[in-house]
């Protein structure tokens, strides 16, 4: 995958729409991450944090049972099993690493599901940076339990109860933060979206999961997979994976969730400092997305992705949270993992399309683990 | 030179100060509001287009932008509601930048030039992104304000001053708007780079928050913005509030400025 242009732009995609008061933070952001990518000092010291603290490199297990009754082979790259249960931390550890190399004291990040939030609180607390987490009055409700790890570990947790109360107003608001603070804080964006560089960089410090993933299929079975599957959100997981295929046949496959389809329904558009696809009204409002995940409810998508549809190398269907639930149980029953109800949309779309996927390697990003939802889950099912 | 920088310029080169409130527009009373600061010492009005997601809006503008969109005001009903508005002060919409894209740069020019619009602010849309969007707002008139903000290096703010037309609006301090017990001191120190830099009008707005504060930016700026502060009269307590407020702000200035 190639680097942005000089304006941040994939194709058509992204670009810097921020007010004026962020325009030096984001330059600056720029020229720091380009530094340190560069330097080698930087890259190991990433390296090490995410062997020793992490627990990289996330091994792939393949699913014996639910693939022989799909009629596929289905191997999982399992981002669950990374320290704080899901892929966001290969990105925050990266994030926080630059904002200490920037002498930054402060991050702060919006969370959804929540894992973003814990993986920043987390992060933070490694590294002796103090933390705030936005996060939607809904999301609140429904992700209690990290809401209470991340007060845990020492951040602040801020309801945010402006517009939907979700995913999208959280980043409004910490947004809003960065505008007042940003001479002493990071904003640490959780997701492959946000202003140049921010959708470059986040994908630079997720391929480290397409990579590994790549290498271990040659080793295991020879040969690169079929089909890459992995759910999309902001994308953050779906780009790490897809980095390490797509120079290779493998179709690339992003799904969304139906309430919130981005590249399916959308249309171009700018919120959040990017220009992508974006589900908006016809004056340009931008929608909620409803979704029963609360990592994925969100009404737009990486830049990155936008291009990847808009040239045809990556595909972006939607399951609907009736095709999410089945997935979520037939995973735990077949395989014995409890996915996150994120990642349980890329397997829907796997168990609805295996017909067509016969005798075929299909390789899917388990991005987290299911443990957050569990509260959830016991209440939909009883 | 356009409708809105020669109004602002006539009250400058007047010995007074320059005076532009922000209204909401769609929030209920908003027309009878524009008209009662029209009435009462605006040189210009600032009309906000109402965005699902105001990011460089506090509390007090966020909630007035979702009152106006549940009570279902969208870009064009108020388009058309400025059309019949009949005051004499240029008249300036700021809005997101995705609600002119979602439009189309040409249409939307054309959309605020037929309803008699002077100028635009679009406060997320930075000088590197500005360039297509001005295009269109040069041909059809609209006269497109640039910001500049506390956190920029000195080479940039001439860039941004070039490219300005109407006013520079000078961000007051670093975060969103809404009202603050003092002016920042940021508020005068950017003003203050700003004003050697440029003839076009130097204006400071957000966090400007009272009469006394405004004469204290005017001391250094050619004048000010009244944001929160007028929306927050709007939202509790009428129209009839924000013509006595306004009509109180400029007393303060004429008071140290008085306008010839
Ligand atoms: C486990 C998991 N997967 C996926 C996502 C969606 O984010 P992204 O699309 O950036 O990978 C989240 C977000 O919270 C998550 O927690």
């Amino acid at each position: 995958m190639s680097e942005p242009s000089a304006t941040g732009r994939f194709g058509e995609f992204g670009g810097r729409f921020v007010p004026e008061t962020l325009v030096p933070a984001c330059q600056e952001l720029e020229q720091a991450f380009r530094d340190a990518w560069d330097d080698p000092i930087f890259r190991g010291d990433l390296s090490a944090i995410l062997q020793e603290y992490a627990g990289r490199p996330s091994i792939i297990t393949e699913c014996h049972q639910l693939g022989a009754r799909l009629g596929i082979r289905l191997v999982l790259k399992r981002e669950d099993l990374n320290h704080t249960g899901s892929h966001k931390i290969n990105n925050v550890l990266g994030q926080t690493l630059l904002a200490k190399r920037m002498g930054k004291k402060r991050i702060v990040a919006e969370t959804g599901a929540g894992q973003h939030g814990v993986a920043s609180a987390t992060a933070a607390a490694l590294m002796g940076l103090e933390c705030k987490v936005y996060m939607g009055a809904v999301d609140v409700e429904r992700q209690a339990l990290n809401v209470f790890r991340m007060r845990l570990l020492g951040a602040e947790v801020e309801a945010v109860h402006s517009g939907s109360r979700t995913l999208k107003d959280a980043v409004n608001e910490a947004m809003r933060d960065w505008v007042a603070s940003v001479e002493s804080t990071h904003y640490c964006l959780g997701s492959v979206m946000g202003p140049h560089p921010y959708p470059w960089m986040v994908r630079q410090f997720h391929r480290v999961i397409g990579d590994e993933a790549r290498e271990q299929c040659s080793e295991r079975f020879g040969s690169d997979p079929d089909v890459v599957v992995a759910c999309v959100g902001g994308g953050s997981n779906a780009i790490g994976i897809f980095s390490g295929f797509v120079d290779t046949d493998a179709r690339l496959i992003g799904v969304e969730p139906a309430g919130g389809a981005a590249v399916g329904r959308g249309v171009p558009g700018v919120v959040h400092g990017m220009r992508s696809f974006l589900m908006q009204d016809e004056y340009g409002q931008v929608q909620e997305a409803h979704s029963i995940s609360a990592g994925l409810d969100y009404p737009g998508v990486g830049p990155e992705h936008s291009y990847l549809a808009s040239i045809g190398r990556a595909e972006y269907p939607t399951v609907t949270d009736a095709e999410v639930i089945d997935a979520f149980q037939l995973m735990a029953r077949t395989e014995g993992i409890i996915p996150a109800l994120e990642c349980a949309h890329a397997l829907a779309w796997i168990v609805r399309e295996s017909g067509s996927l016969q005798g075929r390697t299909v390789l899917m990003n388990l991005s987290g683990r299911g443990d957050k939802d569990v509260a959830q889950m016991m209440e939909i099912l009883s | 030179m356009q409708r809105l920088e020669s109004a602002l310029r006539a009250r400058r080169e007047a010995g007074g100060k320059i005076l532009i409130p922000y209204v909401t527009g769609g929030l209920s009373g908003w027309q009878d509001a524009v008209r009662a600061a029209a009435a009462s010492g605006s040189d210009a009005i600032e009309i906000g287009i109402p965005f699902s997601d105001p990011v460089m809006d506090g509390p007090v503008i966020q909630e007035a932008s979702q009152r106006a969109l549940d009570a279902g005001a969208t870009p064009v009903s108020i388009l058309n509601d400025v059309r019949r508005l009949d005051v004499d002060v240029p008249l300036v919409v700021m809005c997101y930048y995705n609600t002119v894209h979602h439009a189309g740069h040409e249409r939307f020019a054309s959309q605020l030039s037929q309803a008699g619009i002077a100028g635009a602010i679009v406060p997320d849309l930075p000088l590197e992104e500005a360039g297509p969007w001005c295009e269109a707002a040069d041909a059809a008139d609209i006269a497109t304000v640039m910001l500049a903000a506390p956190t920029a290096p000195d080479d940039r703010l001439p860039r941004i001053c070039e490219r300005a037309r109407g006013f520079v609006y000078s961000v007051g301090l670093l975060g969103v708007t809404g009202e603050r017990a003092t002016l920042a001191g940021t508020a005068t120190a950017l003003a203050g780079r700003l004003k050697p830099l440029t003839e076009v009008p130097v204006v400071v707005g957000v966090g400007v928050s009272n009469a006394e504060q405004a004469v204290e930016a005017s001391r250094v700026a050619d004048g000010v913005i009244q944001g929160a502060a007028v929306v927050r009269r709007l939202l509790e307590t009428g129209a009839e509030a924000v013509g006595d407020y306004i009509a109180e702000v400029r007393g303060a200035l004429e008071h140290h400025w008085p306008t010839r």
